[in-house]
């Protein structure tokens, strides 16, 4: 049944990788600090270019993140009735709540900013700023945990 | 078209009904006054044919809005890298032939051949006021909002002046000054750049029930507000007469701007660049979007397909 965490853990991390960086890009940061001038990364400041990468990675997150939970949920549901090795392994470290928590927290707010950009949405001013707010906070907080977990080699399931 | 339509009402009713919950709330503040009951956006309609070029519209905007207009601080904190631009209109306040944070209506020349004659049109130039307006929908601070009666504008207490907006218009109609707004309070030297300004249909003259500045202004009844549907029947019919044209229909996906024309866009020669933007047909800049969140709403089912076919795979194999 593990066989599949490391091309789970690559496709996660690429997801990761793009998405953060065409969120970031929603900014108008980098073209300002040269980033954009840098050979190959011009379209870091193409606004529609890096929306439909957020948009299109947003899609792979939900798609990967439904996948690991259905799984992780008919494996917890199978082992309990076999042994018990697949519930101890699963269970997650601090780290990865805190990653966990900010991932559903960004895909909450970025599925509502999904709908607000449809026509005819119209939400008020103050839940507008408070989800870009939201979303740049959760933003950082799994970045922050991600480069912790990198840099001390914690995994996700102790 | 009808396609889209239905995708669109597709996603707003199903998955995500929650968050209409949260859109619908938007639908209280609707602008009283000129807004109607059933909220159908407000829509100005601009007959090109009428237009004499007078600028009435012009200093009447100047004069409405002129509370609204940016006071900067001067000198301005040093920006760095050295290539962010100082955008400084404050000098040069009475600049009338094209958009500038100090100037959001400006009169478009255009000539023509019509029937084998030469014609000159004037043509009052600001925000189009898209049904789905990419300078408030991709604004990363969400400084920019639209109301329910189809305007939309940029809240100058909390622009940053990044431009973005801007950028995203396929017309480029805002327009910065360096050295005002909510970036002074940050890091100014780092991030922002002061705030973006163009027309915010007189909102809150529409608010009281009043007319657009502009509207009331001109002698020669060019423009005229109304419910869309109303004024996209009047669009027609006026097109019909004068045997015209029609734009912003379509354009960016529909705007509340809709101008007719004697003669058709494409043929009409006119100055554009800085602050003077075409009429040029647009794409519906947020047409991907919409797509893609379609594709949000499959990925999951997918996804969760593909763990239980797994399951069902190593269950078989285990039995
Ligand atoms: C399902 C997941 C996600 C969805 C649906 C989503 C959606 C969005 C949307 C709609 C925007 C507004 C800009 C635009 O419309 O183009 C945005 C902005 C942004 N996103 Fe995401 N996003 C997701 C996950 C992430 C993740 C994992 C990060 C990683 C750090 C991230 C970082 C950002 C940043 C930094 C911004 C710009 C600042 C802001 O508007 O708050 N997003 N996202
Ligand atoms: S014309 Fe430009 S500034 Fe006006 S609503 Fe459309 S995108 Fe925004
Ligand atoms: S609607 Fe108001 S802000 Fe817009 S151009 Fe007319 S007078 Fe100016
Ligand atoms: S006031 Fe009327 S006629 Fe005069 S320039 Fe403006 S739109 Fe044209």
């Amino acid at each position: 049944m593990f066989y599949h965490f490391k091309s789970r853990r690559t496709a996660y991390g690429l997801i990761l990788f793009f998405i953060a960086l065409s969120g970031f890009a929603q900014m108008p940061i980098f073209k300002r600090y040269y980033i954009a001038d840098i050979p190959g990364l011009g379209w870091l400041a193409q606004f529609y270019v890096t929306h439909v990468i957020h948009y299109g990675m947003a899609a792979l997150l939900l798609g990967l993140g439904m996948y690991v939970a259905v799984d992780y949920f008919l494996a917890h549901r199978s082992s309990s009735s076999k042994s018990g090795t697949i519930n101890r392994a699963s269970r997650l470290t601090l780290s990865a709540q805190v990653k966990i928590i900010s991932l559903a927290g960004l895909i909450l707010t970025g599925c509502f900013m999904v709908i607000k950009n449809l026509s005819e949405v119209y939400y008020p001013h103050g839940v507008i700023i408070g989800l870009d707010l939201l979303h740049l906070l959760f933003g950082m907080v799994l970045l922050g945990a991600t480069a912790y977990t990198w840099i001390r080699r914690r995994t996700w399931i102790r | 078209m009808r396609s889209t339509i239905s995708r669109r009402h597709f996603l707003k009713s199903s998955f995500f009904a929650a968050g209409t919950a949260i859109a619908g709330t938007g639908a209280a503040d609707a602008a009283a006054g000129m807004s109607d009951a059933n909220n159908e956006p407000l829509v100005t309609l601009i007959d090109i044919s009428r237009c004499i070029g007078c600028e009435e519209c012009v200093y009447a905007c100047k004069d409405a809005n002129a509370h609204k207009f940016a006071d900067p601080r001067k000198p301005f904190p040093r920006m760095y890298p050295d290539r962010v631009p100082v955008e400084d209109w404050s000098d040069k306040r009475d600049v009338t032939d094209r958009l500038t944070p100090y100037n959001w209506l400006y009169i478009q020349y255009a000539t023509a051949v019509k029937d084998g004659q030469e014609l000159t049109l004037t043509i009052p130039r600001r925000c189009m006021h898209c049904q789905n307006p990419p300078c408030v929908k991709l604004c990363p601070w969400g400084a920019a909002k639209q109301e329910t009666n189809g305007l939309s504008r940029i809240d100058s207490q909390i622009c940053l002046g990044g431009s973005k907006c801007k950028k995203v218009c396929p017309w480029d109609i805002p327009q910065r000054q360096t050295g005002v707004g909510l970036y002074l309070d940050i890091l100014p030297s780092f991030a922002g750049n002061g705030v973006m300004y163009k027309c915010d249909r007189c909102y809150q003259k529409l608010e009281k029930g009043e007319q657009p500045a502009c509207i009331e202004a001109c002698p020669e009844q060019v423009q005229t507000i109304g419910r869309r549907s109303d004024m996209i029947k009047k669009a027609h019919e006026l097109a019909k007469e004068m045997d015209g044209h029609i734009y912003g229909l379509d354009e960016n996906g529909g705007t509340n701007t809709i101008y007719v024309s004697p003669v058709p866009f494409d043929q009409l020669v006119y100055d554009t660049g800085k602050g003077k933007p075409h009429l040029k047909e647009v794409k519906d800049t947020m047409a991907d979007g919409s797509n893609l969140a379609l594709a949000m709403v499959i990925a999951p089912v997918a996804g969760a397909a593909a763990a239980v076919g797994k399951f069902y795979k190593y269950m078989k194999e285990e039995a």
